[in-house]
């Protein structure tokens, strides 16, 4: 389990590595890796490989809604069946069942605010066991999975130094 | 304009002009190059360190300190250094607070040196030393160092360049620009020769966080050692903190005390900022040190097979954040090398004989650079080498 951990936290940061170059920093064989990757990927350990956008610079302006919903948890499944219902929605990007005030913390993607207010009040709203929503737009994203958004990664060393 | 070279001491005079300013003058000209050519940490100071500094602002801590340094900085340096190489100094008597490793260099030279006493320097090695020694009067003695020997000091090698003049021995393991370390063994193996010749030991010990195969052995812990050794350490390299200038000097009081009196007149004391910095560092800068450092292997790892697969032999490094491979089959000198590889390739290395001339031949890479770059780099010295191993062939043919 241990090699298998040494080759998520690298995934985690770079999902771009290859496997010789995994192979070479942890002093294992090339073919090993790969195997093991794709093991994991088969087991779902490794659910998939994404890559993080800052849309604005395209002058893109979609929007994204953060929506504390309270959920009156149903019979035998609890809160299962209601993500479920939430989360099957393509314009979901993710689910949470949260401790605290409310139940599910529910991630929109949307073309527009409009979008998700009619996503909140035709689709959301209206699901059973669904109590009541509150909307949170995202104004400004700073810092998403690592990366921050706005400062430029630029190397600000001396080319050359002793 | 006149000329006011006349006026220029002798001592700074003699020093010959660093290959290190010279590259860098050509390297600042062009763009878009891809540097391996850097001496310092890619990452940034952590965050909770940098906080410090500015919380000590803040507060208005913006005074000078003891000239030695904060008294809470030195008992902090006392107790990582009781844990690092398992010596108790006494951070009243044995601890001084310097602007870098480099200052302390500079006062151990000063504070020891009589006109035309010997400072053994092992090359390839930091710039430093020699001109240290020169500007206190010294001479520096260059003494060889080989990659069949992994660039360790050899016993029998040393004692062939040691005179009645020799005082002070440099020591500076993990090395740069090799990344060659010492182990117990091979300190051990200098140990009668120093004590016989009546030596004392400049061990600038920055890298040694940065060892990647067992423990970094200090030679003051060594019987006998720890009074004739001046030990150095500081925050540049593996706290990532070059730019805050905070190093130190741990040893007999009687020397240190000495450096104390001129760093004393001549400095007065480090920033308290960088001194606030470092006690952050050393209370709870561990964790983060130890990502930088595993870090740094990773991409050790990664350097070397790739340098290997393009035809350049390198001995593994064990310490630090350089490789130094041979170029040698490249038929081009280091210099040659290196212009010839920044103008057509836009890659920057350090020729190995600016740290001394046993480095020519090598080039010093280093990979605290980011994996991207690192495998850019690895592949434009690729084409850089086929291309000139055409032009070798046709000219034979
Ligand atoms: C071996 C060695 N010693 C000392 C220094 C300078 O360290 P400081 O930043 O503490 O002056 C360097 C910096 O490159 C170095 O490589």
């Amino acid at each position: 389990m241990e090699l298998e951990k040494r080759i998520l936290h690298l995934l985690e940061n770079n999902a771009r590595l290859s496997c010789k170059a995994i192979a070479t920093m942890l002093d294992e064989d090339e073919t090993k890796i790969k195997s093991i990757i794709e093991q994991m990927e088969k087991q779902k350990i490794i659910l998939g490989y994404n890559t993080i956008i800052n849309w604005e610079l395209l002058g893109n302006d979609g929007v994204t809604a953060m929506i504390d919903v309270k959920v009156t948890p149903e019979r035998e499944v609890g809160f299962n069946s209601v993500a479920e219902k939430i989360y099957r929605y393509p314009e979901v990007r993710c689910v949470y069942l949260m401790s605290g005030t409310y139940d599910l913390s529910v991630v929109v993607n949307g073309e527009s605010m409009k979008d998700i207010a009619w996503f909140v009040s035709h689709k959301l709203s209206t699901l059973d066991h669904v109590q009541s929503t509150v909307t949170h737009f995202i104004l400004k994203r700073y810092k998403q999975e690592n990366f921050i958004f706005e400062e430029p990664e630029e190397d600000k060393r001396l080319v050359v130094s002793p | 304009m006149n000329s006011m070279k006349h006026h220029i001491a002798n001592s700074v005079k003699s020093i010959p002009p660093s290959g290190i300013r010279k590259f860098f003058d050509l390297v600042t000209q062009m763009d878009g190059v891809i540097s391996l050519g850097v001496g310092e940490p890619d990452f940034v100071t952590p965050w909770h360190i940098r906080e410090a500094g500015c919380y000590s602002l803040e507060r208005g801590y913006t005074m000078y300190t003891s000239n030695q340094g904060l008294l809470e900085l030195r008992e902090e340096i006392a107790a990582y250094e009781k844990r690092r190489i398992g010596i108790g100094y006494s951070p009243e008597k044995e601890v001084l607070v310097t602007v870098g490793v480099s200052e302390a260099v500079d006062l151990a030279m000063r504070a020891l040196l009589e006109p035309g006493d010997e400072v053994l320097v092992p090359e390839p090695s930091f710039v430093s030393y020699a001109p240290g020694a020169t500007l206190a009067y010294g001479t520096a003695v260059p003494v060889p160092t080989y990659d069949i020997d992994q660039y360790r000091l050899r016993p029998d090698i040393l004692s062939r360049y040691i005179t009645p003049r020799s005082k002070i021995l440099v020591l500076a393991y993990p090395n740069n620009p090799t990344g060659g370390v010492m182990y117990e063994e091979d300190l051990e193996a200098l140990r009668d020769i120093i004590i016989e010749n009546d030596l004392l030991v400049i061990s600038d010990e920055i890298y040694s966080e940065l060892s990647y195969y067992g423990r970094h052995v200090s030679i003051a812990s060594l019987p006998g050692m720890k009074d004739r050794t001046i030990m150095m350490n500081g925050f540049s390299k593996a706290f990532a903190m070059t730019g805050w200038r905070i190093g130190y000097a741990c040893g007999h009081q009687d020397i240190i005390g000495a450096m104390t009196k001129i760093h004393q007149y001549t400095i007065m004391c480090a920033s308290i900022m960088g001194q606030k910095a470092a006690i952050e560092a050393l209370r709870h800068g561990e964790t983060e040190m130890r990502k930088m450092v595993d870090n740094y292997n990773y991409r050790r790892k990664l350097i070397l097979s790739g340098l290997q697969e393009i035809g350049l032999d390198c001995f593994e490094p064990r310490g630090a954040f350089y490789c130094f491979p041979s170029i040698k089959t490249s038929g081009m000198s280091s210099e040659d090398f290196c212009e010839k590889l920044l103008w057509e390739e836009k890659v920057a290395v350090v020729p190995g004989n600016a740290f001394g001339a046993s480095g020519d031949g090598h080039i010093r890479c280093c990979y605290a650079a980011s994996i991207s770059n690192i495998e850019e780099a690895l592949e434009r010295m690729d084409r850089f080498l086929r291309r000139h191993k055409e032009i070798r062939i046709s000219k034979i043919v």
